[in-house]
């Protein structure tokens, strides 16, 4: 059915139809504090447990306690459903409920919906005391409509009140019936999932929101003509529903590192606010430092001590954090370095996405210091990242850095259950005495790596320096020492490099156009090219992870394609921008490195709007850049 | 038989340490530099207690004192700039055993560290922060420090100084959770080991600050200090540094001194314009120290944190 089918059946109230679709992507919008994002990430989780693909977001002001009825404070929360696994957040909604008029034009500016989007608008504002209000709210009405939105006016609080006094507590649950009514939602999944969320409060509060649910089911049965089926898959394997920051805890408890030290900054704090309650389960620390300098010489001072350790922050922690990591580096220290990316340069945007640290974390810090990179880009990876970053911290005695985002970081959604191996946990620390002549910079003729002596080791005494220092550790005068540690740090890049494995294609191996991603625009990425490959676009994609080393034989698989493009999350200039040419133009991040390692004239498509890609934009510019194509 | 019962033994340890066992190297200090008598202070400390060298590691930051590490035989880590206190609290956190030294500046501490110099102190970790404070910049060549007197012509100031200087101990003794706080000179090794002797023995962080001289570059802001010992203030109690009657009887300024009274020992501290204290100011080893916290769940077993996370990944299971 098409999408203006919907409206139709909304016309309808007598005569209700269900309407199949592969996937539906639903809104929630209020002002800060209804319990939206609750809703919303219940509705998710129910979905999981049906077995239905699910992409789960949040919609976050800027402000804590924006003012109410404000558009800039609107906050919420998107959650795509689909038959298939949903990798992204997708493009515009089919489905918003917005407690007020004004959050929605909070969203129609970030250009969430389409025509045809359905509207479930809270009415009650039509007769609020205040003159100003019910005019508003009468205005939205009208500009919603024609902008071509299907509003259905309903009278949410006052049916909510009906059930509990406490509407503003209560409303989210009732919209959560209301939802799932709709949109098919197992209600017996649904009532476990509430029973999961409240088990920790009294069997009331679960009750209490048992009613509110089946109040807002009956609600939308009797007055809502409008339901949808999102048929789900068979449940085959164990999943967990989790965020990108939480995954990165659970990986980084699953690593065996026992130390994380960190500093308030968003977008990253979350994952160390999760680790702050389990991590002593694990027998770990999470250290809030004074400042994102300590909190990287903290934890470079429990791994000189011991046992690796991570740090976590986001990109103006980062440029702090460099002269440390330039330490790191220098002194071959093995630590983990996540950095959860925002938009920048400077404060830019905290709560945006944006893939703008890459050259940073490769080139930022004075002199040649090279370190391993890796980008995540599902939320599965975020988990599975940092078992392996610590596992090359110490195989090579480098820091290693793990790129996510905050698209990742609070997108949510259904992963295969972590399998814990015993393998994974970092070894217990071993203080057996030290050959003493051995240096503790016994530099590998061929691979640049050496053994790293541990305080208590007997025989291992050795100071670590940041001066530059032969392969005991001393000071060097000569002309040589300096080039000989760089050129050993260096060849650590090289001896990994050397066990990495060519990306893999998607799609043909040869073709149009090869579209190059890296972290979380992997799931937009691909299903742009599924829907052009669909429509006889010879295009295909590969995701890069390994970002230093770069992975290998990358210019090969480029060579077999006519155009190469990578699609990032960073600033490029347009290419017909005033003063921008063939001669000078700053390109997109991956794109900047590509040509320089490959040799291949890689365009790139990017913008620094602080949006998740949509997939429907990127197989826009795949069509154009392929001479139409039909979308 | 010859009169030795059947158990008998000679009972000599399995290692035994001498000086050199603690000896990195000689020192490219300048000559007459006062950090060298804070190094043969730190090495006999150490050689007396036979503390095990390899469990011993001294954290500095960059500076002259700051090459502490290198002359010492132990493990160390000459890091960055103003940043030994959040590396040596790192150290700590999981390796409590691991006995600590810190040797910074008054650049390094009171100046671009000062942040982390604070809260190091409140952190309160057991350690001992050796401040060689010679009042200026000295291994990029004579630039004003923190301390440096007010008119002191450095290249920087070369008309003098501008500000008066930040007296470390008046700071030390506002900041939360201090819990040892001392000074003494580098011209007295009895005095300067006795006083670092204490610092190393008390539970928590044992700030010294070192009145040291920098031949090279401010040759004479200690000469009348130590030309004329009258201009000294010796606190003396049970709780001082033990110092010989021969020691002590240079110093005709002596006052007797509760280091758990941190009112009158911020009175001696402010009072330092008219006599400079030497010994130890303020101690109570009942502050809260950081490494209480940051070593819960050390010694957990694999089976256990494999058991713990899948509890915890049953936690986010559908």
């Amino acid at each position: 059915m098409g999408k203006s089918d919907k409206a139709q059946a909304l016309a309808e109230p007598k005569d209700p139809t269900i309407t199949r679709v592969e996937e539906h992507t639903i809104e929630i919008v209020s002002d800060s504090g209804e319990g939206a994002q609750k809703a919303g990430q219940a509705y998710g989780a129910i979905s999981a447990r049906m077995g239905n693909g699910v992409w789960t977001v949040e919609i976050i002001p800027a402000e804590i306690k924006p003012p109410a009825r404000s558009r800039a404070g609107a906050s919420g929360i998107r959650v795509r459903v689909g038959s298939k696994p949903v990798t992204n957040m997708g493009d515009e909604a089919d489905l918003v409920v917005a407690l007020n008029e004004q959050v929605l034009y909070g969203r129609i500016a970030q250009k969430a919906y389409r025509k045809g989007t359905v509207v479930l608008l809270e009415n009650r504002w039509a007769d609020d005391p205040q003159e100003a209000i019910r005019v508003a709210y009468a205005e939205g009405l009208r500009h919603f409509r024609e902008q071509g939105l299907v509003v259905h006016e309903l009278a949410l609080e006052s049916a909510c009140r009906k059930v509990t006094q406490d509407v503003a507590v209560g409303k989210n649950m009732f919209v959560l019936g209301m939802l799932c009514r709709i949109c098919g939602r197992d209600p017996q999944k649904a009532r476990e999932e509430i029973a999961a969320v409240f088990g920790k409060k009294s069997k009331d509060v679960v009750a209490k929101n048992h009613g509110l649910f089946d109040a807002g089911w009956r609600f939308a049965e009797e007055q809502i003509p409008l339901r949808f089926l999102i048929p789900p898959a068979p449940v085959t394997s164990r999943l967990c529903v989790m965020n990108g920051n939480q995954a990165l805890g659970l990986g980084i408890m699953a690593a065996g590192m026992e130390m994380v030290a960190m500093y308030p900054i968003t977008p990253a704090t979350s994952a160390s606010h999760y680790l702050a309650g389990v991590f002593g389960k694990v027998g770990g620390c999470v250290h809030q430092a004074e400042d994102e300098i300590a909190a990287i010489g903290f934890a470079i001072g429990a791994s000189y001590a011991g046992k690796t350790a991570c740090t976590i922050t986001s990109g103006p922690g980062l440029a702090l954090k460099t002269e440390f990591l330039g330490l790191a580096v220098m002194a071959e220290i093995p630590l983990v370095v996540v950095v959860v990316q925002r938009g920048g340069p400077s404060t830019g945007l905290p709560t945006k996405v944006e893939q703008g640290d890459l050259l940073a974390v490769l080139y930022g810090q004075p002199g040649d210091a090279p370190k391993i990179v890796i980008a995540a880009a599902t939320i599965e990876e975020c988990f599975h990242l940092p078992i392996a970053a610590r596992r090359l911290a110490e195989a090579f005695r480098t820091p290693v850095i793990v790129l996510t985002d905050a698209n990742l970081a609070t997108g949510v959604a259904p992963v295969p259950r972590p399998e814990p191996q015993p393998d994974w946990l970092a070894p217990p620390l071993d203080l057996a005495a030290w050959d003493p002549a051995v240096p503790p910079y016994d530099w590998d003729e061929r691979s640049g790596i050496s053994p790293r002596p541990i305080p208590g080791q007997r025989g291992g005494e050795y100071v670590l320096t940041g001066l530059a220092h032969t392969k005991q550790s001393k000071v060097a005068y000569d002309p040589d020492s300096n080039q000989n540690g760089c050129a050993a740090r260096s060849k650590k890049l090289a001896a990994f490099r050397g066990t990495l494995v060519p990306p893999t294609v998607e799609g043909d191996p040869d073709g149009d156009l090869l579209v190059v991603g890296w972290g979380s625009s992997l799931g937009a990425i691909r299903e742009a090219v599924d829907r052009a490959r669909g429509e006889g676009l010879r295009v295909s994609s590969l995701h890069v992870r390994f970002l230093s080393p770069l992975e290998p034989g990358l210019a090969a698989i480029f060579a077999r394609f006519r155009q190469v493009m990578t699609v990032e999350i960073n600033y490029s200039d347009e290419p017909d921008a005033p003063g921008v040419g063939p001669e000078y133009r700053r390109r997109a991040q991956l794109a900047t490195l590509l040509r320089g390692e490959t040799l291949v004239d890689v365009d790139c498509w990017s913008n620094v709007h602080g949006q998740p890609l949509r997939p429907g934009h990127i197989h826009a510019e795949i069509a154009r850049r392929l001479g139409g194509g039909k979308h | 038989m010859f009169g030795l019962k059947d158990d008998w033994s000679y009972d000599m340890p399995e290692r035994y340490f001498t000086l050199e066992d603690y000896e990195g190297g000689v020192a490219r200090w300048c000559p007459g530099c006062g950090d060298l008598a804070v190094l043969t202070a730190v090495q006999k400390i150490l050689r007396d207690a036979q503390q095990v060298p390899e469990n011993t590691v001294c954290v500095s930051g960059i500076g002259c004192s700051s090459r502490f590490p290198h002359y010492m035989k132990t493990y160390g880590f000459h890091g960055l700039h103003g940043r030994p206190l959040p590396v040596a609290c790192g150290v700590k956190s999981r390796r409590p055993e691991l006995d600590v030294w810190v040797a910074t500046g008054d650049g390094d501490c009171c100046s671009i560290g000062a942040g982390h110099w604070l809260h190091a102190i409140r952190y309160n970790m057991d350690m001992v922060v050796m401040l060689f404070d010679n009042n200026v910049y000295g291994l990029t060549k004579k630039q004003t420090s923190p301390t440096s007197p007010l008119g002191l012509k450095t290249n920087t100031h070369p008309q003098g100084a501008w500000l008066p200087p930040l007296d470390p101990l008046v700071a030390m003794l506002g900041f939360t959770n201090s819990s040892f706080v001392a000074q003494t000179v580098d011209w007295n090794p009895a005095h300067l080991q006795a006083t670092l002797h204490a610092a190393w023995q008390h539970k928590g962080l044992g700030f010294v600050r070192i009145l040291q001289r920098c031949p090279t570059y401010t040759d004479s802001v200690f000469e009348e200090l130590q030309k004329d010992p009258s201009r000294l203030l010796l606190l003396t109690g049970a709780k001082q540094p033990a110092l010989a009657a021969g020691v002590a009887r240079i110093f005709v300024n002596q006052r007797d001194h509760d280091s758990l009274d941190l009112g009158a020992a911020r009175s001696i501290a402010s009072s330092a314009h008219e006599r400079v204290p030497i010994g130890v100011l303020f101690q109570d080893e009942s502050r809260p120290r950081y490494e209480d916290f940051t070593t819960v769940g050390l010694g957990m077993t694999p089976e256990q944190k494999l058991a713990a996370l899948e509890r915890e990944l049953d936690r986010f299971a559908v």
